[in-house]
């Protein structure tokens, strides 16, 4: 029995770890920028396939590649935003939406273009595959790996949000983007950095999760309703209501898909579902 | 005297060029034979219809001028996105609009099932090149199925696995019709021979995450898991398996072709190695038909490039297409196609000798067992063992009424 609870708690964070990485800057972005966009997933695709381009195909390291990676796809979001976002940040909801779909579509098609309709993975490091040692039990090393990576991720972006000035005049805009500016804060250019730096986020989530969830071309689509639900369940804007979501989400998966194998692709929604009605804004989200 | 400027010069040779061509053209085009093909080429199953579009057009683009006396076959492919609705709307226009004579394709069991009625009516021949459900050639007398049943591949396994120290199975398939349908299938085999099925899971097609089911494995005792998981999870599912240390715990990995097709596993690492699957078709098919489709495949689509079943079935289904056409002239009803295609046979197919069976007009064929090795670096079939002229066992442990 205890086995099996670790079971669940283990697979569950690994999971949750993925979709944390993923989420967080569209939860931030969203919540800062008012925009939904719902064309992250995009980036985070693009981050895998740069990295499986550069690991298996290449030979770069691992880490190099994942580095590479977060680094060209921030680029290539930051010419996005300035060309494409931001003449619909003031834009209604339906034409941001319209946008962001619109761009999923065509990442799709190239991303099918340049490598095909087949799944891919990044090749893991010889030194993370297998199994590890601790303590009684043993763990897959790699998802070991993916747990302590995201958790680093977690306190270093709960320090720079919590803790540092950039993190201040990010909170500050979030809570009201015209007293922001009134104190003198350049939200533009505060902008175009979260929106970097959650789309390297994303890419890296992309690169390390190919592991759990393929990279297809279908990605940015098929698994926006994950991203969107972590999004909406943990409240907007924020770094610890996206980790609470993703992991509610993954220790649910898995408890359902070891205790009662038959129901598991409807928790998620039951849960969602549950608590969207008692707390509209999500578990963190303010009002 | 006239003056002839340049140009209108010029344009007097290019017309008589063109038209000396267009002439030439019509003259030796004695009949032209169009084919209708529907395929996903976008959406989720993107790579199952491209996959039988590149068996096709290759055997068209190597065949189209073979055929005696002028004598064409014209493919017009349309991209049905796997979507049951829209082929439908696309093989209603194929044949009214475009006149073709032969519909072909198909990549999802429900498209086919659609397309039934519709073929029936309109007596159209429905080469079938993957859909793969057992019942559909049952659903009308203009079908043709030349790719497989997972009936065919799966229960051959099953009695395979119990006849080769497989004890203990435990089943994990994606909650859909073809999962079901391998589950069942491998059940019925592996039991039939004094096999024991410890557990079965099915797995939402959503699912990305597959390490949480092997738990339950671990505690049910079974010495071997057979594994159908939808396009795409494969990776996800193998590494599952050996995070949890099933692999490292000795237990075997099963299950149809479907889930190891050499193109496939080629992208993935050490996880797949070791996997034993019964399929139609593997790239290392020594027979020398295979060697000439391989070589063909990789000057056309890249020298990294592999083929796999369905592109075999896209293939085969395209050969048994221009034999009718070959053999007939080009002019044949419906029905006369279809006593050609019931009777068709290709001793000499990339997959090694297939032919289809006249009563149910669908494919028998050689399953093999291959077991997945390191070669090169790269994940690739090597054949165990071979059953010869399997017909679809569900058919006949379900006669029609």
């Amino acid at each position: 029995m205890t086995d099996t609870l670790i079971s669940i708690l283990f697979s569950g964070t690994a999971f949750a770890t993925v979709l944390y990485l993923v989420s967080v800057g569209l939860s931030i972005t969203m919540g800062l920028l008012g925009i939904a966009n719902l064309a992250h997933g995009a980036f985070a695709m693009a981050g895998g396939y740069i990295a499986f381009t550069l690991v298996n195909r290449l030979g770069v390291n691992f880490f190099v590649a994942l580095a590479i990676a977060a680094a060209i796809v921030a680029l290539i979001s930051v010419i996005l935003e300035r060309l494409i976002y931001a003449p619909v940040y003031n834009a209604g909801e339906l034409e941001q939406v319209l946008l962001s779909i619109g761009l999923i579509f065509v990442s799709i098609a190239v991303a099918q273009f340049a490598f095909g309709p087949l799944p891919l993975a990044v090749n893991v490091p010889s030194s993370l595959q297998g199994q590890i040692q601790l303590g009684w039990r043993s763990f897959p090393a790699y998802r070991v790996f993916l747990i302590g990576f995201g958790a680093v991720v977690f306190v270093a972006l709960w320090f720079a949000i919590e803790r540092t000035g950039l993190g201040a005049r990010i909170r500050a805009a979030v809570d009201n983007r015209a007293m922001a500016e009134g104190v003198g804060i350049n939200t533009r250019t505060l902008f175009t950095v979260v929106f970097a730096i959650g789309s390297a986020l994303a890419a890296v989530g992309g690169a390390l999760g190919s592991e759990v969830v393929a990279l297809t071309p279908f990605y940015p689509l098929e698994y926006l309703v994950y991203f969107l639900i972590v999004v909406a369940v943990g409240g907007l804007g924020t770094v610890g209501g996206p980790a609470l979501a993703a992991l509610l989400l993954g220790f649910g998966d898995s408890a359902c898909k070891i205790l009662v194998p038959g129901f598991g692709a409807f928790f998620i929604y039951v849960v969602v579902f549950l608590v969207l009605l008692l707390r509209p804004n999500g578990l963190f989200g303010r009002a | 005297m006239i003056k002839v400027s340049r140009r209108e010069a010029l344009a007097t040779l290019t017309a008589v060029g063109v038209s000396a061509g267009f002439s030439k053209v019509s003259y030796a085009s004695g009949k032209v034979v169009k084919v209708g093909i529907s395929l996903a080429m976008s959406g989720p199953v993107a790579a199952l219809g491209e996959s039988i579009w590149r068996g096709v057009s290759l055997y068209q683009k190597l065949h189209q001028d073979s055929l005696p006396n002028g004598l064409k076959v014209e493919v017009i492919q349309r991209d049905d996105g796997g979507n049951s609705d829209d082929i439908k709307r696309i093989a209603q226009e194929l044949v009214v609009r475009d006149g073709v004579q032969i519909l072909g394709g198909v990549a999802l069991s429900p498209q086919a099932f659609a397309l039934a009625p519709l073929v029936t009516r309109a007596k159209i021949p429905l080469v079938i090149m993957n859909a793969s459900t057992a019942r559909i050639t049952r659903e009308s007398p203009y079908i043709v199925r030349t790719s497989t049943t997972l009936w065919q591949t799966s229960f051959t396994l099953g009695e395979w696995a119990a006849a080769n120290g497989h004890k203990k199975v435990y089943t994990l398939v994606a909650d859909y019709a073809a999962g079901l349908d391998a589950e069942a299938a491998f059940t019925k085999g592996f039991t039939g021979k004094g096999g024991q099925i410890v557990g079965s899971v099915r797995a939402p097609v959503t699912t990305t995450d597959y390490l949480p089911y092997m738990q339950n494995i671990k505690n049910s005792g079974a010495d071997t898991v057979f594994m159908f998981v939808n396009a795409g999870r494969i990776n996800a599912a193998t590494t599952a398996f050996a995070g949890a240390g099933l692999k490292q715990a000795g237990l075997g990995l099963i299950g149809p072709g479907d889930v190891a097709m050499d193109d496939d596993i080629a992208n993935m690492g050490n996880n797949v190695v070791g996997m034993v699957t019964a399929g139609i078709y593997f790239t290392k098919n020594p027979v020398k038909a295979n060697s000439e489709f391989l070589e063909a495949w990789k000057k056309e689509y890249g020298a990294n490039a592999l083929p796999n079943f369905l592109s075999a079935a896209g293939w085969d289904g395209m050969t048994a297409i221009y034999d009718l056409v070959r053999s007939t002239g080009g002019n044949f009803t419906a029905d006369q196609a279809m006593q050609f295609l019931s009777n068709w046979k290709d001793p000499e197919s990339p997959r090694g000798p297939i032919a289809i069976d006249p009563q149910t007009r669908d494919i028998v064929q050689t399953v093999y067992i291959n077991r997945v090795e390191m070669i090169d670096g790269k994940p690739t079939n090597v054949n165990l063992s071979k059953v010869e002229n399997v017909k679809d066992p569900w058919k006949q442990l379900n006669p029609p009424k």
